[in-house]
């Protein structure tokens, strides 16, 4: 690229340079002040009486320093942290394994839908001799992982079934499926989390009352299943006839040509659609926070809106969190663009 | 694989039969937990004094008046920020879009970094940022920061001219407030910036996404005829892309219009969070849950229809 290129395109005409010149001002009169909070003046040490003489003229990343250990693994027992960091790294270590390796399909699915699974009893405990901890005390990015994690894992196999059922040659069967996913389509999620929270207990039998968590994760492994049926069943229309002759002419029976002809393509095609609601999940599971589960969000808020103390300092912490987010969108979003190429 | 119809028919009425059951099932523990529990239910709760108040709302209410009108204000608010949330979040929608596709790597660079970090934070963080914001760090009423003549921001929101009792009225600070004109509290604020922001990176994606989408050839034959990068743009793809980018743009509003649920968390009494005061009031959960799903399940299939009948007067003047 030469220079009467790069004239062109940022001085080519009025417009154009009124628009690098606009930007370029902006940028001049911004950086400097935002470098300047961010870095020059700003603090590492969580020492809130030296953060409060900054006055805001820095940012105070002691806050996060001071605060990590909360935010990060909410009310968990200190003794016991090492089982919400392990349970973390395996769901984190899963999702970074899938974003840069190339693997095939099936242990890229092996290494997505498992670790959540497993961060349950690691978490819960109760088992292989591990202290029992309430799921009232799970929290921070391990519980946002498992959410999403597990949320995705259940919601997927129901996810396919449902589509199926969608293109049943049952009327009832499919009246009463679209019903249900134009609901679960139709409501927001915070309307699916209370229901969850108030609702379920009245549904469930004496013997059978769960914790909020169980309840938070039926909602949302409901209102994700019915976003991915609808994925799931323009995969299956976009199945070409001739792949289910050329099936039928082989001798394969129904379950033999879904298990080996259909399902392969269809979730080959529609794998980065599904990476996609993955993210959106990702993003969803701060919501449980309406109904008093303490994840990333949840237990920022935890954290700081009973410390007056380090209160001021919110928005370096909200900074932190939103960076952690960055990062686990943009790990999933290279899963997703990895599945699509 | 068509099976004889008598096989069918004898699947369907057992799952008919199942589903029944099961429905039986819910309604006799239901009705068990709610005697045990010594809950009332029915919908005659509608009709009595609330009992709470609302921090703000466009019909008048108070905690007088019946939940049923709690409901209808509750309403009206969830309308009301969600209808000038998705108006703003189109208009600067179409401008990230706009930003996101510039011929200029400076514009095109800011837009796109724009798009990248506001989509890749929960809307809920966003709303917790702009709450904290309008409510911690700005001035206290009596020394409101002034953006233009008669406009005060403050902790206790923005002050616009507005008609008043007095006709038209331009805000003016008085003692330890500000008097006259209208005022938008910092709840409904924050809940209008975090949507308009978060439903306009969207839009502006979907824009983007519509106009790459579009055929290369529509492109260079319209710079092979002579015309501007800038006209063939604005004359020749644009127009192409309005149409494609019409129905993921509707399924993005109606998702803000979703999204303004999110009011709970910052204590905008949206639909939403009346429905949540009215139950923990009444205990009637049940009630209060099948309004708020009927409400948003009807505004979303009114929304979705409205989409389908603007996509086919789209489609009159023939395909793409």
């Amino acid at each position: 690229m030469n220079f009467n290129v790069l004239r062109r395109r940022f001085f080519g005409d009025p417009l154009n340079a009124l628009l690098s010149l606009a930007v370029l001002a902006a940028a001049l009169l911004w950086l400097p002040p935002l470098l300047r909070w961010a870095v020059t003046n700003a603090r590492l040490a969580p020492d809130a009486a030296a953060c409060t003489a900054l006055e805001h003229g820095g940012a105070c990343w002691g806050v996060v320093v001071e605060k990590a250990r909360f935010i990060l693994l909410g009310r968990y027992p200190d003794e016991e942290a090492w089982r919400p960091i392990l349970a973390a790294g395996l769901i984190g270590a899963g999702w970074l394994l899938a974003a840069f390796r190339h693997l095939p399909g099936k242990t890229l699915a092996a290494l997505l839908l498992a670790p959540p699974l497993l961060a349950l009893p690691l978490l819960g405990g109760g088992v292989a001799g591990l202290t029992p901890v309430p799921t009232e005390l799970w929290g921070g990015l391990p519980l946002t992982l498992l959410l999403t994690g597990a949320g995705m894992a259940g919601a997927l196999p129901l996810g396919i079934a449902v589509a199926y059922g969608r293109r049943s040659q049952l009327p009832v069967l499919r009246a009463v499926l679209t019903a249900c996913v134009e609901l679960a389509r139709g409501i927001p999620l915070v309307a699916a989390l209370f229901a969850a929270s108030f609702l379920l207990p009245l549904f469930f039998p004496e013997g059978l009352a769960l914790d909020m968590l169980w309840r938070v994760l039926i909602a949302i492994v409901l209102f994700a299943a019915a976003y991915l049926s609808e994925i799931i069943r323009g995969g299956l229309q976009a199945i070409r006839p001739g792949q289910l002759d050329a099936a039928a002419a082989l001798g394969f029976g129904f379950w033999q040509t879904q298990r080996w002809i259909v399902l392969p393509q269809v979730l080959r095609a529609v794998a980065p659609s599904i990476a996609n609601s993955a993210i959106a999940l990702f993003k969803d599971t701060s919501l449980v926070t309406v109904v008093s589960l303490y994840e990333l969000t949840g237990s920022l808020s935890l954290a700081l809106s009973g410390d007056p103390e380090w209160r001021p300092f919110y928005l370096e912490a909200w900074l932190f969190i939103a960076g952690v987010y960055w990062v686990g969108c943009w790990v999933l979003g290279r899963v997703s663009r990895r599945l699509g190429g | 694989m068509a099976r004889p119809q008598s096989a069918s028919r004898a699947v369907q009425a057992l799952l008919i039969v199942a589903l029944l059951a099961l429905l039986g099932l819910l309604v006799t523990t239901t009705r068990a937990h709610l005697e045990e529990r010594g809950i009332r239910s029915g919908f005659d709760f509608l009709f009595e004094p609330a009992g709470f108040s609302l921090g703000e709302s466009v019909l008048p209410f108070d905690a007088g008046d019946t939940t049923l009108r709690a409901f209808v204000a509750g309403l009206l608010n969830t309308l009301r920020v969600a209808l000038s949330g998705a108006a703003l979040a189109l208009g600067l929608g179409i401008l990230l879009g706009f930003g996101r596709l510039a011929d200029n790597p400076l514009v095109r660079g800011l837009a796109g970094t724009a798009v990248n970090a506001i989509r890749n934070v929960p809307l809920l963080l966003h709303l917790l940022a702009w709450y904290f914001i309008l409510t911690d760090l700005l001035p206290a009423a009596d020394a409101p920061l002034q953006l233009a003549p008669g406009v005060f921001l403050s902790k206790s929101g923005l002050a616009l001219p507005w008609w008043g009792d007095n006709g038209f009225e331009i805000p003016e600070l008085a003692g330890f407030g500000i008097d006259g004109g209208a005022s938008l509290t910092p709840e409904y604020l924050a809940l209008l910036f975090g949507l308009t922001i978060y439903g306009a990176a969207y839009i502006a994606e979907t824009l983007r996404g519509a106009v790459l989408a579009l055929p290369e050839g529509q492109r260079t034959a319209a710079l092979a005829l002579g015309m501007t990068p800038r006209q063939t743009f604005l004359l020749v793809l644009l127009p192409q892309a309005w149409r494609a980018a019409l129905p993921p743009t509707t399924s993005q509003l109606l998702n803000l219009f979703k999204n303004s649920s999110l009011a709970v968390a910052i204590g905008y009494p949206d639909l939403m969070a009346v429905a949540g005061t009215s139950l923990n009031q009444s205990g009637r959960a049940i009630e209060c849950l099948s309004i708020v799903i009927a409400v948003y399940l009807l505004l979303s299939l009114l929304g979705a229809a409205v989409s389908h009948r603007l996509e086919k007067r789209s489609l009159r003047g023939g395909p793409a």
